[in-house]
């Protein structure tokens, strides 16, 4: 794993680097103007947090039903990759709001679910940091619940009308924004490379923990 | 089996309860003075706020849910009973529905004042619909208690159990809450929402269901220490 | 937290639009007053990704280098302290 790690950290800077003349280059939208461009670090910054949770989330039961270890470093990182992804989607979100739609904030579906699972992933982090013995069988537990959570929480909130822009907008961006969805879809891909990149360095911190932990046992004996 | 298993537990929780008594008074006291104080919060003019009736019945559920919670696995600890019942040659998971029915059992409690209290307080039309009232509660209970009990047994061992409780729970369980809240509101409005009312507590059955079922499936393998 | 979560479940009691903006307004519709000036905003938000982004890359090197001395750290004693055989 660690040899992809060179390389992928040259792919992703070049990327990023990249994407602003990709992202000045792309068409205005319509009714928002110059703001809608957040869009393009917003949106994939949201997918990069999704599919943490989602990594989370399986390494968490893989973890509790399998037992492991490497599942539970997988978790682990994830879940705090994803509270840094979540993060940079609260912030982006509503500085676009304030300019697009003049408040920072609106209890809408997505708005109100991104937070919760933001909160829910944040509990995990505070329970393997401060849990105690056997807090990563409960961080599991906490993945995976919160996992199950995602639909009941957009449900239930979705009741009200919603000012967010809707789902449609990013499968049909290709037909009613051509122009859009070339510096969209290369985001995305340079954030779901940067998060495979940030879960590699992750995974590595925690083996290298592991081994600590290993080292430390043994010389005790 | 599993159903002896967990009516023996739960008459073991109800039994030692209805001799101290300790938890059942306090979590209503609680429970109580969470209305109060957040009545004086949300009374302008001497007139409550509208719709603040479902919200506030609902936050004192969650609160006093959450008390009880952590003072019931507290006896658990103390008397170190919890080990006991895991090393009974009995089914975990039917371990785990004693332990929940017990405390949907309190919370109903709690609820039978609190719904006339807020009725009171608030002028609220509680009572205007009481079988969908009283489905919507018994559902929005159980999917709180169903996480919180699992959370709270698997806390047990752990040093920030008080704090770490409800920062794992509450997020969890806020759809029920929102349920829970939309619903009460749909039956206090005027006329009684019917279809949003019986809406919510789908939604409240299917949480139900997924939750505890997600609860039962992982009581075991959480539990081995 | 808490008080957080009470306040929003109060506030989804009363339903009440916040004042000023019940809808979603087109930017071309709203008095000038009302108006921000975009570029601040979208040069502070991409600043934040990458200043977000690169600071959660130095602390995972921080913190693997500082896992690395320490394992060095014990090594050098653990071999230092078997040398006296």
């Amino acid at each position: 794993m660690r040899r992809i790690f060179t390389p992928l950290t040259i792919v992703v800077a070049i990327m990023f680097a990249c994407s602003p003349i990709l992202i000045a280059g792309a068409p205005y939208e319509s009714t928002m103007g110059l703001i809608q461009k957040i869009f393009y670090y917003h949106v994939p910054s949201w997918f990069a947090m999704f599919t943490g949770v989602f990594t989370c989330g399986i390494a968490s039961i893989v973890y509790l039903f399998r037992g492991r270890p490497d599942a539970d470093r997988v978790a682990a990182s994830a879940a705090e990759i994803a509270v840094v992804f979540g993060l940079i989607g609260l912030v982006t979100g509503p500085m676009w709001a304030r300019k697009a739609w003049g408040v920072w904030w609106q209890w809408d579906a997505k708005l109100t679910m991104a937070l919760l699972v933001e909160m829910i992933f944040v509990g995990y982090l505070l329970v393997r940091k401060y849990g105690g013995p056997g807090s990563d069988k409960l961080a599991a537990a906490v993945a995976i619940f919160g996992m199950a959570n995602v639909p009941f929480v957009y449900e239930s909130v979705n009741i009200w009308r919603t000012v967010h822009p809707k789902t449609s907008v990013v499968p049909e961006l290709a037909r009613t924004a051509p122009g859009m969805a070339g510096p969209f879809w290369f985001c995305v891909l340079a954030f779901m490379l940067l998060f495979a990149l940030l879960l590699t360095a992750r995974i590595d911190l925690e083996r290298r923990r592991a081994a600590l932990d290993a080292l430390y046992l043994a010389e005790e004996d | 089996m599993f159903a002896r298993v967990a009516w023996l537990v739960l008459r073991k929780d109800i039994a030692i309860e209805v001799r101290s008594r300790e938890i059942l008074y306090t979590t209503l006291f609680f429970a109580v003075s969470c209305v109060l104080v957040f009545s004086f919060s949300f009374v302008r003019e001497g007139r409550a706020v509208p719709d603040a009736a479902a919200g506030i019945l609902w936050i004192a559920i969650a609160f006093a849910g959450t008390l009880a919670l952590g003072r019931t696995f507290e006896r658990e600890r103390y008397g170190e009973t919890l080990r006991a019942l895991l090393l009974a040659p009995a089914p975990r998971p039917a371990i785990y529905v004693g332990k929940l029915l017990g405390i949907v059992a309190l919370l109903g409690v709690a609820e039978l004042l609190l719904v006339p209290l807020i009725a009171v307080l608030f002028q609220a039309e509680l009572f205007d619909r009481p079988l969908l009232l009283i489905a919507l509660l018994s559902t929005g209970t159980l999917g709180f208690a169903s996480v919180g009990t699992l959370f709270a047994a698997m806390l047990v061992r752990a040093r920030t159990r008080d704090v770490l409780l409800p920062i794992l729970l509450y997020p969890i369980t806020v759809p029920v809450m929102i349920a829970g809240v939309r619903g009460t509101s749909a039956l206090l409005a005027t006329p009684p929402d019917e279809p949003s009312a019986i809406m919510w507590i789908a939604m409240l059955a299917c949480f139900d269901v997924v939750f505890v079922t997600l609860a039962l499936w992982t009581f075991e393998p959480l539990m081995i220490e | 937290m808490l008080t957080a979560i009470a306040s929003f479940l109060l506030l989804l009691a009363v339903q009440q639009p916040p004042p000023g903006q019940g809808e979603f307004v087109p930017i071309s519709q709203l008095p000038p007053g009302d108006r921000l000036p975009a570029a601040p905003l979208l040069i502070a938000a991409y600043a934040f990704v990458w200043v977000a982004l690169l600071v959660y890359l130095w602390s995972i090197w921080r913190r693997i280098t500082k896992v690395e001395a320490e394992m060095h750290a014990l090594e050098r004693r653990s071999t230092s302290g078997s040398r006296p055989r």
